[in-house]
């Protein structure tokens, strides 16, 4: 199939491994109980289920379903075409003897097919594994590096603590301004490198904008992390369960003395392209991806409280909108700040800049919190605020923001029943999900709370 | 200001010089009748009576008056025509002052207005100061202290004043970083401002004050939540003199310590109230600071010689004011090694004090001028013996309630003292002799004698004959003292400004007849003054023009016919207490023609009806403190005390009962001699 080769091709040509935190590696969202869901009451025989069990531990895609199914589609057309080709020439030559060699081949070849469609059929209903309910028994036997993050079925309140308090303190590092995240992605200059001491590695722009950078050999589902598609591996067979198979793969190297690796933009003429003349590398895939975004790409998504500001990198806007209409330290020339010392830091540099004292409320400027002000931001459907709202709000929210709608928070939480029907956009929530995943699932938690 | 009779008189005086030719004053060139009136700045009703004299006169003075003091918000519009040129209008006397009125002054006295108090005054906000600070472009001053009404929005409006150089908001508790952010940056030409108990303003706000403000002289920063964050561009102002820091707990020896600045032009730090901070700390704060002059540490840490040493390399430190420390004898000692020839010390309450450690002091501090021993019960003799010796130019002693001193150390301090100004003897053995020997300070202005039972009349007449600059005389509870005494005072000291002899049963009408030649006498205290009656009051009350104060309390012999005559007098009266006199409604109906009175008491009131007493507030038009006894609450309307307090007026309930006066034996033994402080 032309498609699965080019994603082979992809792969070959991008070796380098995501650099990922490990706690990323293992980011599967949180996945919450369906127990509404009549499909997942299905019982499957205990080897299949196991075989199923291993492919779920990695993202249920819708995208990478469709892709299958239509696969599966083309797959079994063609393969109905085959047989009726066999079948119409048996009936041309009935009477006459057949070749034993050709239909043999002509056997092998539907064969090999139907093989290939059953394996893409386990592996794409494999997906729909993780939504099956299972007892926390099985699922801490088939999936131990999972347990600690996947709450406990029936028990979204107790099972959901941990994973706010991990949210919470995930949340904290997230909640920086966006010159920190920068240097977070590694983009600071203080960096001191000699030219010459690290391979320079540059990406074309369709490698750094392609959603998926990990593809499947043979079924040919994308994955963002090398390690999400070895999870995804296991589900191809046991030769891939092996713990060399699910290694690091830059473990081998380490004996090899590995030379520092360095990125540079593709685009001509940007500092971090490495013709500059004061080139400055970029540390990580990470890096450049956001780097690239954030410096020569569109700003497509705006911000659907404020509508003024936009972001190339949709992890930006979800940062942004946590704190969206909560700036409330507004300085006479228009700029808002979330904190009081940032607004009296800028105060102190421009001159004719001053405090601006918001004429209706005094109460805003008192610095202190009042408890009521998220109520507040409840009535105000377009003001909200992902983490501390319930779920539901955000359905609404999401109504006349379609951009919303695909983020996977509402995917899991609520609008579940309804994704079919939204068509799919070209991108994908990117490589720091795991900020607003886990505040998704904290949203999550607090309605089960309430229930 | 008494605009009414003003007016009348001008009217009276138009037929007596029908020829205008024949005026004398007509002489006088308008140069001359200016500086005549600079020459009566001090005396209001002088200048009042200047300007009744003639037409020219009048309007001469109408034209010259640049400071406004008006009585009554209401009367400020008969004021607009007459005084074109106000530049300094002090409303301290008007509680109530609204949006329109402020509205009327900005526009009125626009190109004139530089300086204007409302720190008395309420009902204004943010629109009226709006209105106010956009107008009046010119001003330099603004004393907003007790806004606490004000917001951040009343700062914006402030910081329209561009020309602003001095401004209090103390008290103003509603302001924030936010408001004093723009002020900082609208008042660029701030010299002095004070945010004492501004408890919303904290490092940032006081950050940008400092480094917007570059002019800042005087910073009071008292009681806010500051730490050492904001010190350090509040030290890099280079002109920055005053600095207060009273209160300001969050400043300790830590944040101070990582001070990396230092003020050279800082002469007055006062860190009182600063308990976290202690000799490092201090000397942190004041390092590099040659002008320092003067530091107040009043209730903070220990003095140690360690704090002493900090001072030492001050050599033009003149005052130290330690208050309430506590006293160590290795910090005295250093104290005395001190450079600087200090001249102010206070000790006030500093219980550690002993005579060998002021002793040893006061003679490495020969020129000391102001010494405040109050309340440093260990010290004796010896120690007044060693003051007197070594600081010959004493000018202020304050030593009440130093119980141990005997009544021959007060024969010292006159022989050798002979400048003191000022001495408070309050509580103390001080007998005839010592005053006798005390009155050969012919300067001497303020004597305090509460609670010596020991001075008689004897003494007080050498007072009398001797010391004729005497204005202010305490004799509360001096109760050896009767009406020749007092006589003799009235005869010598005709510029007896205040006089107390509250609880003194020898005390008749006779003393306050002879106390009515004291014609600029302003307040005088007679509580409980039994033999006190309306005869002597109305002596008063039309001798006594410049009354101002007056406290008649458990003055049981005083009754209407004594407020009649203050009713006619007493025009300048402002504060009044009659509680437990024989007064009824018609005597305080009758009071309600003074048009200043704005303080009354009138608890268990002998005669005093629900409506009499609402007659009485409804006609007084300036009031603006009453205390009354909480059982007139229910008994008065509802509107009627709405309308008061729409008009300023603030109601104190009380609700003490009736009480008897102890007999003065009686007094002593419930308070016991080395009894505190006087109540």
């Amino acid at each position: 199939m032309d498609h699965k080769d080019r994603f082979a091709n992809f792969s070959a040509q991008n070796p380098q491994k995501w650099e990922d935190p490990s706690v990323l590696d293992y980011s599967s969202r949180i996945e919450p109980p369906l127990q509404g869901n009549p499909g997942a009451q299905i019982k499957f025989p205990d080897p299949l289920n196991e075989l199923l069990q291993a492919s779920k531990l990695q993202d249920w895609d819708p995208a990478a379903m469709l892709n299958n199914l239509s696969f599966l589609e083309q797959k079994i057309h063609h393969l109905r075409g085959l047989v009726h080709s066999i079948v119409g020439r048996r009936d041309r030559v009935s009477g006459q003897a057949q070749p034993y060699g050709l239909v043999a081949q002509q056997q092998q070849l539907v064969t090999a097919d139907l093989t290939s469609i059953i394996v893409q059929l386990i592996s794409t209903a494999g997906g729909l594994l993780p939504y099956v309910k299972h007892t926390p028994s099985t699922q801490s036997a088939t999936s131990p590096s999972l347990g600690q993050f996947q709450p406990q079925n029936g028990g979204g309140g107790s099972g959901g603590s941990g994973v706010s308090e991990l949210q919470n303190s995930v949340d904290v590092s997230t909640n920086e301004e966006h010159e920190s995240k920068d240097e977070e992605d590694g983009e600071e200059l203080g960096e001191n490198l000699f030219p010459g001491t690290y391979e320079i590695l540059q990406l074309e722009k369709e490698e750094i904008l392609a959603p998926h950078t990990h593809f499947c050999t043979i079924c040919g589902k994308g994955f963002k992390r090398d390690a999400n598609l070895r999870m995804h591996m296991r589900g191809h067979g046991d030769e891939y369960k092996t713990p060399a198979a699910l290694a690091k793969p830059n473990k081998e190297s380490s004996s090899e003395p590995a030379l520092i690796k360095r990125y540079s933009c593709p685009f001509t003429g940007c500092k971090r392209n490495k013709d500059h003349k004061k080139f400055q590398p970029l540390k990580t895939i990470l890096c450049v991806k956001n780097h690239y975004k954030r410096t020569h790409c569109d700003k497509r998504y705006t911000c659907s409280r404020c509508n003024t500001k936009k972001f190339s990198v949709i992890a930006d806007l979800k940062t942004h909108e946590k704190h969206c209409g909560k700036d409330k330290w507004l300085c006479s020339c228009g700029t808002t700040f979330s904190r009081k010392d940032k607004l009296f830091g800028h105060i102190a540099l421009f001159q004719g800049h001053t405090p601006a004292i918001p004429l209706d409320d005094t109460k805003g400027s008192t610095g202190i919190c009042d408890p009521g002000d998220s109520s507040e931001a409840v009535n105000k459907v377009g003001n909200m605020d992902m983490f501390n709202f319930s779920s539901s709000v955000d359905v609404k929210g999401s109504i006349d923001d379609p951009a919303g709608c695909f983020s996977p928070l509402n995917f899991e939480t609520c609008n579940f029943g309804g994704f079919h029907e939204i068509p799919r956009q070209p991108f994908d929530d990117s490589e720091s999900s795991l900020a607003f995943l886990l505040s998704g699932s904290c949203s999550y938690t607090d309605k089960s709370g309430e229930d | 200001m008494e605009f009414q009779s003003k007016k009348k008189h001008h009217h009276h005086h138009h037929p007596l010089s029908p020829h205008s030719s024949s005026n004398p004053f007509d002489i006088l060139t308008e140069e001359i009748v200016c500086k005549i009136l600079d020459h009566l700045h001090d005396d209001p009703s002088a200048i009042k009576s200047f300007s009744l004299t003639c037409k020219s006169f009048y309007s001469i003075e109408s034209r010259h008056r640049v400071t406004l003091r008006p009585l009554r918000a209401e009367l400020l519009p008969r004021t607009f025509h007459r005084y074109p040129f106000v530049s300094h209008l002090d409303l301290s006397l008007c509680p109530r002052v609204d949006d329109p009125t402020l509205n009327v002054i900005s526009s009125t006295w626009k190109p004139t207005l530089r300086s204007i108090n409302l720190s008395r005054s309420r009902f204004f906000t943010n629109a009226g100061l709006s209105s106010l600070f956009v107008n009046c472009s010119g001003l330099v001053e603004v004393d907003l202290s007790n806004a606490t009404q004000l917001t951040d929005l009343a700062a914006s409006a402030i910081a329209e004043a561009k020309n602003l150089e001095r401004l209090s908001l103390a008290r103003c508790k509603l302001i924030t970083d936010m408001g004093i952010g723009c002020i900082a940056v609208g008042c660029r030409k701030l010299k002095s401002l004070c945010l004492k108990w501004c408890l919303r303003v904290g490092d940032l706000g006081v950050e940008l004050i400092a480094l917007k403000c570059k002019q800042i002289q005087s910073l009071d920063l008292s009681y806010l939540p500051i730490t050492e964050k904001c010190l350090n561009s509040v030290l890099q102002l280079q002109h920055l003199e005053d600095l207060v820091l009273e209160g300001c707990h969050g400043i300790d020896d830590d944040g101070l310590s990582t001070l990396e600045q230092s003020c050279k032009s800082l002469k007055m730090i006062n860190l009182s109230n600063c308990q976290n901070v202690t000799h490092t700390g201090l000397s942190s704060l004041i390092n590099g600071t040659e002008q320092l002059q003067q530091i107040i540490l009043a209730y903070g840490s220990s003095v140690t010689s360690d704090l002493a040493k900090c001072l030492h390399t001050y050599s033009k430190l003149q005052s130290i004011k330690l208050d309430g420390c506590i006293i160590t004898w290795s910090g005295i000692k250093a104290m005395a090694c001190l450079r600087a020839p200090i001249k102010e010390l206070s000790f006030s309450k500093c219980s550690g004090l002993t005579d060998d450690g002021l002793s040893f002091l006061v003679q490495s501090h020969k020129d000391l001028r102001k010494l405040d021993i109050t309340c440093c019960r260990k010290i004796t003799y010896t120690s007044i013996d060693s003051i007197t010796s070594s600081c010959t130019s004493l000018i202020s002693l304050r030593m009440e309630s130093c119980s141990l001193v005997s009544k021959e150390a007060f024969v010292l301090i006159g022989e050798r003292c002979s400048f003191l100004e000022e001495l408070d003897a309050t509580d103390n053995e001080i007998d005839d002799k010592g005053l006798k020997s005390i009155s050969r300070c012919s300067k001497l202005s303020i004597l305090k004698l509460g609670i010596c039972p020991n001075i008689s009349d004897e003494g007080l007449a050498k007072v009398g004959s001797c010391c004729s600059q005497l204005k202010e005389l305490d004799l509360y509870r001096a109760t050896a003292v009767s009406d020749a005494g007092i006589a003799a005072i009235a005869d010598g000291c005709p510029a007896l400004e205040m006089i107390n002899i509250a609880y003194n049963d020898k005390i008749t009408d006779t003393s306050l007849i002879s106390l009515s030649k004291c014609w600029m006498l302003k307040a005088l205290e007679i509580r409980g003054c039994l033999g006190v009656s309306s005869i002597g009051l109305s002596a008063i009350a039309a001798g006594c023009k410049q009354l101002t104060v007056l406290d008649v309390k458990k003055c049981f012999n005083v009754n209407d016919s004594g407020m009649l005559p203050l009713a006619q007098f007493s025009q300048n009266l402002k504060q009044i207490n009659l509680s437990y006199c024989s007064v009824t409604d018609v005597g305080l109906v009758a009071l309600t023609s003074l048009s200043r009175l704005q303080n009354m008491t009138i608890l268990h009131l002998a005669g005093l009806t629900p409506n009499g007493l609402a007659a009485a507030l409804l006609a007084c038009r300036a009031l603006t403190k009453v205390k009354l006894h909480a059982s007139f609450r229910p008994l008065l309307s509802q509107s009627i005390l709405g309308y008061m307090e729409a008009h300023g007026c603030i109601f104190h309930w009380r609700d003490k009962a009736f009480q008897k006066e102890m007999d003065p034996k009686g007094w002593r033994l419930h308070f016991g001699k080395s009894g505190s402080e006087v109540p």
